[in-house]
């Protein structure tokens, strides 16, 4: 049987873990919050983008060369670039081994060809290094504060490269924010890129022609997805993280519960011993 | 009276979402103005000065390279940064314009278009305070 000091300093530990626990859940349904109002707010840019890029592919469809832009002709899949997102610290549940897990998947999937990886976040990065994957590129740091530079630097060493045809395809794995209970995993083909749907074509003023605007409009797609993917992916991990403080905070009121039983019940048995030698006490002196 | 909406993104964020009675846009091959009933359209942007005129008041922005679609009296500039005339560090963009022409003085070890185009953006802003 623990001692009662015992008990009291394990109840006075637990508390202050509950403590931690609970202000780190605070602490993310903050940044949650903020996250949140940045993915909004990159909404109607990519709107705009996208409804732009369907308009001025209606406009260079009837273009000779269009089939012939590197950044919309399918290729054979040889050479495959999987850009993974991650977070950079833990305790944020099974965020990060979601995510790991289902590169691991990817790879396994793609097994005839080779996978080439740009690992965004620390958790990714010693993850995939430890399994000596391929790496072209790693980026930790980013998602504390993301910022369209970032995603646009990423973009553009990625669209070089798949220009040079050092790359076949590329592929986005990230963490989609959902709502705080439910994130979904979402692996997306950024290229070659994959035009919107064509509505009836307008007719179209174009000041350059729309073939060399649309070639110039692409990369900035592509850097555009990967904005939206750090900030999703920022805002899921946030939530990941209350979710999973939030549970530990209940567990460890579970615990601090059970151990105030214990120690009540020791208490108890101590106050009924000592009864019990003063009454026994008392009996033998008579 | 007719009326266009004019909307501005960045990357970032929607900068500015109003009715418009007129927009001029800095096109890549001079400036576009657009006045309601214009023609579907679409331009890239150079690093420039957009003007918009919104109930009688003429508003100047500075507006760094992009797309621009008109369609149904509809003008969306997608830029690549835009910013509003009073948040612009005036300062900092001389001080870019200073360094950028320096660089292109002496094209030894760099790349002319990439300072040929970052002194286009600090002029740009200089421009807009300038209106």
């Amino acid at each position: 049987m623990p001692s009662l000091i015992d008990i009291r300093r394990r109840i006075r530990s637990v508390k202050n873990t509950q403590q931690i626990t609970k202000a780190m859940k605070m602490v993310s349904a903050a940044k949650l919050r903020r996250a949140q109002e940045r993915v909004i707010a990159a909404r109607p840019y990519s709107a705009m983008l996208k409804q732009i890029m369907a308009d001025l592919a209606a406009g260079a469809a009837t273009d000779e060369n269009a089939a012939a832009s590197p950044l919309l002709a399918v290729r054979e899949e040889k050479r495959i670039q999987l850009v993974l997102l991650t977070s950079d610290k833990g305790l944020a549940g099974a965020f990060n081994s979601n995510l790991i897990k289902a590169a691991v998947k990817f790879l396994a999937e793609k097994q005839g060809a080779e996978v080439q990886m740009v690992l965004v976040g620390r958790k990714g990065r010693d993850a995939f290094r430890k399994r000596g994957a391929q790496i072209t590129a790693e980026h930790i740091n980013l998602l504390q504060k993301v910022q369209f530079s970032d995603a646009a630097a990423i973009g553009q060493a990625i669209v070089e490269r798949y220009k040079n045809g050092e790359i076949d395809s590329v592929y986005l794995l990230n963490n989609n924010f959902k709502s705080v209970m439910a994130q979904t995993l979402s692996v997306s083909r950024l290229l070659p890129v994959e035009l919107p749907e064509q509505k009836e074509p307008r007719d179209y003023i174009f000041e350059q022609p729309p073939l060399e605007m649309l070639e110039r409009l692409l990369p900035r797609y592509l850097e555009v997805e990967i904005y939206r993917g750090l900030l999703e992916t920022s805002a899921a991990e946030h939530a990941a993280r209350m979710t999973a403080m939030d549970s530990a905070s209940s567990n460890a009121r579970d615990v601090i519960d059970t151990l105030t039983l214990n120690m009540n019940r020791v208490r108890q048995a101590a106050i009924t011993r000592e009864i019990i030698e003063v009454v026994s006490g008392a009996a033998a002196s008579d | 009276m007719a009326e266009l909406t004019l909307e501005i993104a960045t990357p970032e964020r929607l900068l500015l979402s109003e009715k418009v009675s007129e927009v001029e846009v800095p096109g890549k091959d001079g400036y576009l103005g657009v006045l309601p009933g214009h023609a579907p359209l679409i331009s890239e942007l150079a690093s420039g000065v957009l003007r918009y005129v919104a109930a009688g008041k003429t508003v100047h922005l500075s507006v760094l390279g992009g797309f621009v679609e008109v369609l149904d009296d509809h003008v969306r500039v997608l830029a690549d940064a835009a910013t509003r005339k009073e948040e612009i560090d005036i300062g900092k963009a001389r001080e870019d314009l200073r360094k950028a022409q320096e660089l292109l003085n002496n094209p030894s070890d760099i790349d002319p278009a990439q300072a040929l185009e970052d002194a286009q953006k600090a002029q740009a802003l200089i421009d807009t305070v300038g209106r």
